[in-house]
């Protein structure tokens, strides 16, 4: 992109005065003026999907809630990224995540280090009014090196866009419809058996939950390390 | 083809048709009578080739006394014929006296009822045969645009008209249009969506069964006025018939130069190819449905940018239902004024419906907007059958609504229905009489949309499940008054934060009955009892589990 | 005037929390000071008591004995505090709902099926607030410590604590 072709816009993010590149993000935008949004389908270095719906913010004028990660700013634009409104339903997303399948958070090899937990408590969390779903679900250890337990996967499909986007192997997809929905390796096979799994374990690393470990982890000891997403893209885009 | 060779065609088959002093017109759409197969046969015993023609239609309008035939030019129809009715037919044109134990009087009368736009002359036309689309004048708005006006004359044509979406949402097609003509893209795109789901929807299946050029024409005329040179029909594989008659219709509209290269002979290319659904509902989103076309999984991504910026491999992208491309060529032919006065003020045009349910005569039917309701279902549709009584109406499938006896003389356009909680949806209607019962319908529903959720956003993907086990519930006669607060909370995080239509208007249904049907709802939770008998309450109440 | 009454319950749990309480250590003091234990693991009393102020309950609701014990607590308790994660979201107690009761009770004592008839009649683990009404959630695996402190001191006080980014499911 021609970046002196780009204009800079001035808008208002939670009444404070902020200007930024108008191919921006509105999640961009509030983060790097230390605005927190949540999210959990987004991480930077992969593209948005706007799935999970945790980060929508109202904007004047708009009667419709607009996800930031997705959204670029306007001129004159007034976003609001904190209100009541905002803050109901995001803690009604998040108990229906948690009300949707097994969350344990005490037997979790990501207990303490994973981003729904973290959001729960962010958000104030404290219980879940709607019932357990509590289907029954599979635990993947064929890969010598990983497990996938489909118990602890919100579908935020990050492992689906970093094993396409980073890695180029497009291991990882989803299945399924609606309730039914999971993730998969190649064609539905066990991990272990997958033909074009490079075994990098990025997967694991931006996973924000325990869906995605390695083995030999016990309660609370999977430590994640998602932060080089953004170099790789980066390095990436100055390779080609 | 030129315009010339299009009219003499034309002319050629309206005389070779005028050279038959008889005319037998033979609707059945089950494709596998051999009522017309038979009939030709008799007629070739009886040495009759030369004065008797058949023709097989896909469409005359009263689907529920099929086979129908139709004598021409005596206009007398006659309703269930069957082989063994074959030689008193005959007898008839021979002496003149028509059948009376066979006679058809309702479709006549229905017939009077409606105003066929979309519809019109299907009942003269066979699916099969280009040339009989061309007898009755097909292609002539196209060759007319291509050779006599500009790509902005038709697209001011179009906005004039006043059309609206027929798909179910009701944007304004010409501003549709204009936004795809004015993107930049060296390449666009031309998409008919033409993936019916809703439960008791048949319209665009029948359009395009019966009469699969006017679709063609529709989205040719659209290519030249935004500037797309390839158009793709996304149509669901369980519509086999539909399929194989537009794939014919495409061959034949190629081998006659109406779709292809340099089309009219002036420098206009426009090709269409077919794209088959897989059976998700939810690829007829407009964004699902383009990233299907694309090879990928079928989920909405969020909007904007809408698929007029950013459609189909990211290429500006015009994508119309298939009964708003069928209204396409009747405006261009004759004229926005002509399509403008008919309808209400906002609501211009027709609309078909598909009857379904409880009601008398199912079907399609296709009236002017703004008729009221009640003349749909009672008049059109025959009533309710069994001297039972109306309970509500569907309208929308599964992002509609119920409306209740007390709003049936409402009139049918995209504003009203919303009033009363509904959508006008792409025009199924399923009327329901008190043996349905109401909560019964808002499981069905909700169990659809649960189904056919995507899976991709939170609210839909658990909202659905967790709506669909509390009416479980309920139906059950295990529902607490607090599971319909449960409800409405649900209900309401669906709509305002879901991800794509499917997820914020999957409320509707429920949320309709909730509104018109509560007394059905409390009877279940608090008497145990199911009003309409359909639920099976468990007699005794098993612990909470 | 008598001290505010508080009691404890342990239902399907695995007493963590009650741990978690006495770890308050000289704080218990305290605590000892500002009411009575009424009714709990550490009282010696067979029937709950009438006119609780507050009390805190351990463990998901699981077999008929709880459903009655638990809204036999409810009519007598001024402020119910869901205490821990087996209590909020019924934890590991829960993760039996997915296979079923029946399939537990078999994997857990497979040698000896007569045997099972006299157990406790197992249903569905079901949190808290979905059996009596709920004051307070204390959510954690087991809830810190302090926490205990805090929230008993507001509920004496007649204030609902909030205890939003104090607490977390899980440790």
């Amino acid at each position: 992109m021609n970046a002196t072709s780009v204009r800079i816009v001035t808008l208002k993010i939670d009444d404070r005065e902020l200007s930024a590149r108008e191919d921006r993000t509105i999640l961009e935008v509030a983060r790097e003026n230390q605005l927190d949004i949540p999210t959990l389908c987004h991480l930077d270095g992969l593209s948005s999907s706007g799935a999970c719906r945790l980060c929508l913010v109202e904007i004047t004028g708009i009667r419709r809630l607009l996800p930031a990660c997705v959204t670029t700013v306007g001129e004159g634009m007034e976003v609001y990224t904190n209100t009541p409104r905002i803050q109901h339903y995001r803690k009604l997303i998040l108990e229906l995540l948690f009300s949707e399948r097994n969350h344990v958070c005490s037997v979790c090899v990501s207990n303490g280090q994973c981003e729904l937990q973290e959001l729960a408590r962010k958000l104030g969390v404290d219980h879940v009014h709607y019932p357990y779903l509590m289907p029954e679900l599979p635990v993947d250890a064929s890969n010598p090196r990983f497990v996938v337990d489909h118990n602890r996967c919100i579908l935020c499909g990050r492992c689906t866009r970093a094993c396409d986007e980073i890695e180029g192997a497009h291991t990882w997809d989803m299945r399924g419809r609606g309730i039914e929905t999971r993730v998969i390796t190649d064609f539905s096979d066990p991990w272990g058996a997958s033909s074009t799994c490079t075994g990098c374990g990025k997967c694991v690393h931006v996973c924000p939950t325990g869906a995605l470990s390695e083995k030999g982890r016990s309660v609370a000891e999977m430590v994640k390390h998602k932060h080089f997403m953004p170099y790789l893209t980066l390095m990436r885009k100055e390779q080609s | 083809m030129t315009p010339e060779e299009l009219h003499d065609l034309c002319t050629q088959e309206q005389e070779a048709a005028e050279q038959y002093p008889h005319h037998l017109y033979v609707c059945s759409s089950d494709p596998k009578s051999i009522l017309a197969k038979d009939l030709r046969q008799e007629i070739k015993k009886r040495d009759k080739e030369k004065t008797i023609c058949v023709h097989e239609v896909g469409f005359m309008g009263l689907g529920a006394e099929e086979p129908i035939v139709r004598v021409e030019p005596q206009q007398v129809y006659y309703q269930r014929v069957g082989a063994e009715d074959i030689d008193a037919l005959f007898d008839s044109l021979d002496s003149g006296k028509s059948i009376e134990r066979l006679a058809c009087e309702t479709l006549p009368e229905l017939l009077k009822h409606q105003r066929l736009v979309v519809l019109d002359k299907n009942d003269r036309i066979n699916p099969n045969r280009i040339e009989d689309y061309i007898a009755c004048g097909g292609y002539q708005a196209l060759m007319r645009a291509l050779t006599e006006q500009s790509p902005a004359q038709v697209l001011e044509e179009i906005t004039q008209s006043g059309l609206r979406g027929r798909g179910g949402a009701g944007f304004p097609t010409g501003l549709k249009w204009n936004l795809v003509a004015k993107a930049q893209g060296e390449k666009k795109y031309v998409v008919c969506n033409a993936d019916e789901g809703d439960p008791g929807a048949f319209m665009d299946r029948m359009i395009l069964e019966c009469n699969p050029h006017r679709v063609l024409e529709g989205m040719l005329l659209a290519g030249y006025a935004v500037g797309a040179s390839q158009g793709y029909i996304y149509i669901r594989a369980e519509y086999p018939l539909a399929i194989k008659r537009l794939r014919l219709a495409i061959k034949q509209a190629q081998r006659l130069g109406l779709l292809g290269h340099r089309i009219g002979e002036v420098g206009f290319d426009f090709n269409i190819e077919l794209r088959l659904g897989a059976g998700a509902f939810v690829c007829g989103e407009e964004t699902a449905l383009l990233g299907s076309i694309a090879g990928r999984r079928g989920t909405p991504r969020p909007r904007p940018p809408y698929p007029a910026e950013r459609g189909l491999w990211n290429a500006p992208t015009l994508i119309n239902n298939v009964e708003t491309f069928a209204n396409i060529a009747p405006i261009m032919k004759h004229g926005s004024a002509w399509f403008a006065n008919i309808g209400t003020e906002k609501s211009k045009g027709t609309k078909v419906f598909a009857l379904a349910g409880r009601v008398t005569y199912t079907g399609l039917v296709e009236v002017p907007m703004g008729v009221p309701l009640r003349d749909i279902i009672f008049k059109l549709g025959g009533g309710i059958p069994n001297h039972c009584e109306f309970k509500a109406v569907q309208t929308g499938g599964p992002s509609g609504g119920c409306i209740p006896a007390e709003h049936l003389d409402i009139s049918v356009d995209y504003d009203s229905l919303a009033q009363v909680g509904s959508i006008m949806g792409s025009g199924g209607m399923i009327i329901m009489d008190e043996t349905s019962c109401m909560v019964d319908v808002a499981k069905f529903f909700m169990a659809f949309c649960c189904e056919e959720s995507c899976g991709k956003c939170i609210p839909c993907r658990v909202g659905t499940s967790q709506m669909y086990h509390i009416l479980q519930r309920i139906t059950n006669g295990q529902g607490t008054l607090y599971d319909l607060e449960l409800l409405e909370e649900l209900c309401d995080v669906m709509q305002n934060t879901s991800l794509c239509g499917l997820g914020q208007t999957a409320p509707n249904p429920l949320l309709s009955t909730l509104r018109f049907f509560r007394h059905e709802y409390l009877a279940h939770i608090l008497d145990k009892q199911c009003p309409a008998k359909v639920c099976k309450i468990h007699k005794v109440m098993e612990a909470v589990s | 005037m008598s001290k505010p009454r508080l009691a404890s319950i342990w239902l399907d749990g695995c007493s963590g929390c009650h741990m978690s309480l006495i770890d308050l250590d000289d704080q218990l003091f305290a605590l000892a000071e500002k009411v009575d234990v009424v009714f709990g693991p550490l009282v010696d009393t067979k029937e709950f008591p009438e006119g609780v102020d507050i009390t805190l309950v351990e463990g998901a609701v699981s077999t008929d004995e709880d459903h009655e014990v638990i809204k036999l607590i409810r009519q007598r308790t001024k402020y119910l505090v869901a205490l821990g994660d087996c209590a909020v979201t019924t934890n590991i107690p829960g993760m039996r709902n997915s296979s079923g009761t029946q399939e537990m009770l078999q994997g857990v004592y497979p040698e000896a099926p007569a045997w099972t008839d006299d157990l406790p009649k197992l249903q569905r683990a079901l949190p808290l607030h979905a059996v009596v009404k709920v004051d307070v959630h204390l959510p954690g695996c087991p809830p810190p410590p302090e926490m205990f402190f805090a929230v008993i001191a507001a509920l004496l006080e007649d204030r609902i604590p909030d205890v939003q980014n104090q607490v977390r499911f899980g440790m």
